[in-house]
């Protein structure tokens, strides 16, 4: 059910604020085009065609939030669903590996947000370390195959972990009993949202106006210490000042957003080691200017689980 | 009417499984030619076939073994009507027709067809040897060009033998075409047309 929330409804706020960065992004982004020459555009092209998927994507959040649980759910189901499709596909398995990947596809993750649906804590946060962990290497050794059997098992693990456990954890914030804070989980997949992603887009920014350092040259070519520094220091303090919508005070909003950047930016690191490894830039296409979903979401992967848990720990 | 929406469903449906992209090395002429590609699965012709552009795609038809369409009302409907394929007898011995006049005849007509020279599906990496039925039809045919078309993925996707389709990410890649030369000799021309395919494949593969 669609229920129309009133302006005064904070998720409506945050939306009409988000909306509003985008305008300021999307009348910079044209400015720029039109005082550019043409031969050094493509970083501008390419920004301004990542600020068009960014309409998109907070469209689609949007609209996923206006449906409440059962929108966020199949939202992120099919985010996970295109997540390990991108990741399958660019670390190669072999014949033997039919009815792992199956299973994965058609069985694991499934369940795994049936059970998030269902608000089963016990199950949903060890369904795929433990029974996908120990089911997948089974059917996988069914098919008879040895050639660098455990790296082909510990793959299709990883895609599991990364894209349907890890991303699950989104989600299933709205299952978390937060007293005083009774209808307004919504506002927790927000916090974290915007926190990760404005990280990402500040890092970039930082990194663009003021980059001179390499951080990590055999992992990334594009991440720079002012760029680390300065949008990990401004997206943390846009977390504290995003306090009122989370049900911590601001010293905990702050540290809370401190954690989620850190961690986001490590998972870049660790997804971008994956990715030269096996020579690609992106992990897909599927988003115009930005990549793959996974190029979008590797900091959520990694910043939602342990968010869930310290949110967890700490307020319920 | 309804020949229209099945091949729709399908190709939407190949579409969204493997989010497929196509990427042209020049423009596809409407020409009569023929597209031979890589072959692993009974998906690779769909693949083809929705990867051309809407107008070319009227008339291009994929030359299909008898034997495994004729065999049951839903591939007999899906082969002829809805992709118009063309039915070749792949035993040399139980032949009622010479594929390759057939081929020619369709040729004639307008129609680009949709060919795997490699006469079966590949179970493993790269490419089987060619049969020479390309060879037999571009000495036949003045002019015919082959554009090289390699798909890469989609014997994941659906491996021999399996019911079940994974959902995974496919490219189909368009080369230059290439004519047969004068004089060319039967294996010089196979050996070039399918290094012309190889070449389009990714280094990993």
């Amino acid at each position: 059910m669609i229920t129309l929330p009133a302006l005064h409804d904070p998720a409506v706020e945050l939306f009409l604020g988000i909306g509003a960065v985008l305008l300021v992004a999307t009348l910079i982004g044209r400015v720029l085009a039109w005082t550019t020459q043409p031969a050094k555009r493509a970083t501008i092209d390419n920004l301004n065609a990542r600020i068009n998927a960014w309409w998109v994507m907070a469209l689609l959040v949007g609209i996923a939030f206006a449906f409440g649980k059962p929108g966020v759910l199949v939202l992120f189901f099919l985010v996970s669903l295109l997540a390990l499709r991108e990741f399958i596909t660019l670390l190669p398995t072999r014949g033997g590996d039919y009815w792992a990947l199956v299973a994965a596809f058609y069985l694991v993750l499934p369940i795994q947000y049936v059970l998030v649906g269902i608000e089963w804590y016990g199950l949903f946060s060890i369904f795929i370390p433990v029974y996908g962990f120990l089911l997948l290497p089974i059917l996988a050794a069914g098919g008879g195959d040895t050639t660098r059997f455990l790296e082909r098992a510990a793959k299709v693990q990883w895609g599991l972990m990364i894209s349907v456990f890890c991303i699950s954890h989104v989600p299933a914030l709205l299952t978390l009993r937060i007293a005083g804070y009774e209808h307004r989980n919504l506002l927790l997949i927000a916090f974290l949202v915007i926190v990760v992603q404005s990280s990402d887009v500040l890092q970039y920014v930082w990194g663009k106006l003021c980059g001179r350092h390499l951080i990590a040259p055999k992992l990334s070519p594009s991440k720079t210490w002012e760029g680390f520094v300065g949008g990990i220091a401004s997206a943390t303090l846009l977390g504290g000042l995003l306090w009122w919508i989370t049900p911590f005070p601001f010293w905990g909003a702050l540290v809370m957003a401190l954690v989620i950047n850190l961690m986001g930016f490590l998972g870049g690191l660790v997804m971008s080691a994956i990715k030269r490894d096996r020579g690609i830039k992106d992990w897909g296409h599927m988003i115009e200017g930005h990549g793959g979903v996974l190029d979008r979401l590797d900091s959520v992967c990694f910043a939602a689980p342990v968010f869930f848990h310290l949110t967890r720990y700490f307020m319920t | 009417m309804l020949e229209k929406l099945v091949a729709g469903s399908l190709t939407g449906f190949i579409h969204l499984l493997t989010g497929s992209r196509a990427f042209w090395r020049e423009a596809l002429a409407p020409a009569p030619r023929v597209y031979y590609g890589n072959h692993a699965s009974h998906g690779d012709f769909v693949l083809i076939w929705s990867a051309l552009p809407k107008a070319l795609r009227r008339q291009a038809r994929p030359v299909a073994a008898a034997e495994y369409w004729r065999r049951g009302a839903l591939r007999r409907y899906l082969i002829r009507r809805v992709f118009n394929g063309v039915l070749i007898e792949r035993e040399a011995d139980h032949r009622s027709e010479d594929p390759i006049a057939q081929m020619a005849q369709a040729i004639d007509a307008g129609a680009a067809l949709i060919l795997f020279p490699e006469g079966t599906r590949n179970m493993g990496d790269g490419l089987l040897p060619f049969k020479s039925g390309l060879y037999h039809l571009a000495s036949q045919c003045a002019d015919l060009e082959l554009v090289p078309v390699w798909l890469e993925n989609i014997n994941r996707v659906m491996p021999k033998g399996r019911l079940i389709p994974l959902p995974l990410l496919c490219t189909v890649s368009f080369g230059v075409p290439l004519q047969l030369a004068d004089g060319e000799d039967k294996h010089a021309f196979l050996d070039r047309a399918r290094d012309a395919l190889l070449a389009l494949a990714p280094e990993a593969a």
